[in-house]
């Protein structure tokens, strides 16, 4: 067989992710700490377990619909309202598999050849692939540590052109922890006011936000919700990532075409994540509060770590990572990382992983016991004294 | 510093080191003593106790739990009573409850006969005290938040690496 004559070219030319080729490094290096990984540490609350053994005692076993049970939906525009000040109705929603669905499902339900979708850089790692693949063109847009990693608004106006379809939107952020501060959604809300421009805001880590930061959605801005596309789901604020459970919320029209690509694609998210989700969004705000409490606490303690050994590193105020400038050390991401995972055993991710702007940068995630990061701390100190001044 | 931080941490490991908890707050050590020490004296922090599996070990052990029924006394209500309860080094906790007996109470020994012998002879006879009903644990699997001997949530078996 000639696979490579069978095998789509889109697919083949799809970009490798550099988080793949990182993960076949740190396979072959067995006792090596890890703060590489882009998921909570809690085990899921046991509240929400309870409520899917339950569940499978009942017998639910079966799909749901398409757009997800109407429980779920209803607790779900409660929950909205309550946290956000969102007001979706239930024929608003799609509950998906994880929200890696919906971003996908997002650009294969907007993009025509040639379309142009702005994403951030550095970005999650998944944005413009997924983008690409729907046959859009991706226009990224650099988010520099000079403005704390927040996208301004005159940036993204400098990248429209009449090809544009829609911008994401990613905060807080994966990578670097960044949130944008209600002036900065303004602004680029006044960008946008007058085009007929989507927005994707991915608000995956709206929960985790510290200090005296409060979570603010794209949607719930004057004028916004028209033309958002809200992506959030129950894997990080509900430490539900294996559950693979998201939903997205936009306007009507929207989210009816979507619905097709859905239905036609997954059928329905998993029926028994579906039921325990229910339980998360009713019963479960004392949990999430405590790991948020733990994860600031290791967010300070990493930051302060970082910075004392001299690497400078802004203070993130939200998601679970921080992301240190690795460039004072005179060495490319890359090296940094390799070096970094080889000399002392501890992986972390290079920043130009998540985009060229990430050169100069490194992702550390905290989703680690506090008793872990110490020992990785000490290992990063002891990398730097080892290679201060060459 | 926020004594409530250094609380929480204290909580979950009670035995860190005052080095250990200056270098996870940022703060020094002389200020996170001071804390403690104030947690201490305002009786925040009552005390720090070792949890043990006495099964696992070859020395006797019961533990009972007590339900005592009780009249209040006019002027000190239970706490004359309670007192006289707690006196006894064989009570390890005593609470006031709601529901049917006013008080229970925990009691340690190295038999079930010593056990019913302190009832039967120094609480039961205790003035005020109208009835006892005796409870002898069997078996202890979760104990202040920690399980014993029990199958627990497993390690990290997250990826080292993921997006």
């Amino acid at each position: 067989m000639d696979y490579d004559k069978l095998l789509a070219k889109r697919a083949v030319d799809m970009k490798p992710s550099g988080i793949r080729r990182f993960f076949d490094l740190v396979s072959e290096i067995p006792d090596c700490i890890s703060l590489g990984v882009g998921e909570p540490d809690f085990k899921t609350p046991w509240d929400i377990r309870d409520s899917a053994i339950h569940a499978l005692e009942l017998g639910k076993t079966q799909y749901t619909t398409n757009p997800g049970l109407l429980e779920l939906r209803q607790e779900l525009h409660k929950y909205l309202l309550r946290k956000y000040n969102l007001d979706y109705d239930v024929e608003q929603m799609i509950v998906t598999v994880g929200a890696s669905e919906g971003i996908d499902m997002f650009f294969r339900t907007v993009v025509e050849p040639g379309d142009e979708i702005i994403i951030p850089d550095p970005g999650y790692v998944t944005y413009a692939p997924t983008a690409a693949f729907s046959g859009a063109k991706v226009v990224t847009v650099q988010a520099k540590e000079e403005n704390d990693f927040r996208l301004k608004a005159e940036d993204i106006k400098a990248a429209i052109t009449d090809k544009t379809k829609a911008i994401l939107l990613s905060y807080p952020n994966n990578p670097t922890g960044a949130v944008l501060s209600h002036e900065d959604m303004v602004a680029i809300a006044d960008v946008l006011r007058d085009t007929n421009i989507l927005v994707i805001s991915d608000e995956i880590y709206a929960e985790l936000v510290y200090g005296d930061h409060q979570f603010e959605s794209f949607a719930s801005l004057p004028g916004m919700k028209e033309r958002t596309i809200v992506l959030n789901g129950f894997s990080k604020a509900f430490s539900m990532t294996g559950w693979r459970l998201g939903y997205v919320l936009g306007p009507s029209r929207l989210i009816e075409v979507m619905l097709k690509v859905h239905q036609n694609c997954v059928m329905a998210a998993p029926t028994i994540s579906q039921y325990a989700a229910i339980t998360a969004l009713r019963d479960c705000d004392d949990d999430v509060e405590e790991m948020r409490k733990q994860y600031d606490l290791r967010r300070q303690y990493c930051v302060r770590k970082l910075n004392e050994m001299g690497l400078n590193t802004f203070e993130p105020k939200g998601a679970f990572y921080v992301f240190p400038n690795i460039s004072s050390l005179g060495m490319s991401s890359d090296e940094f990382c390799e070096k970094l995972l080889t000399e002392q055993k501890v992986a972390i991710i290079p920043g130009t992983a998540f985009g060229e702007s990430g050169e100069g940068f490194a992702r550390i995630s905290y989703a680690y016991s506090i008793e872990h990061l110490r020992e990785a701390m000490k290992r990063i100190a002891q990398f730097i004294e080892d290679h201060k001044g060459e | 510093m926020d004594e409530m931080k250094l609380l929480d941490l204290l909580v979950q490991n009670p035995r860190e080191s005052i080095t250990d908890l200056a270098e996870i707050l940022g703060e020094s050590q002389e200020s996170v003593q001071q804390a403690k020490k104030s947690l201490e004296d305002k009786k925040i922090i009552c005390g720090y106790h070792t949890m043990v599996n006495w099964d696992k070990t070859n020395i006797d052990h019961v533990d009972a739990i007590i339900g005592v029924s009780a009249k209040p006394e006019r002027g000190s209500g239970y706490d004359k009573i309670a007192t006289r309860i707690a006196k006894f080094p064989e009570v390890s906790s005593l609470f006031l409850m709601s529901g049917n007996s006013e008080f229970l109470v925990n009691v340690n020994g190295k038999t079930m006969r010593e056990v019913a012998d302190f009832v039967g002879e120094k609480l039961a006879p205790i003035e005020g005290v109208a009835a006892t009903v005796t409870m002898f644990v069997l078996k202890k699997y979760k104990v202040n938040g920690v399980t014993m001997d029990m199958a627990s949530d497993g390690e990290d078996e997250r990826m080292p690496v993921s997006a």
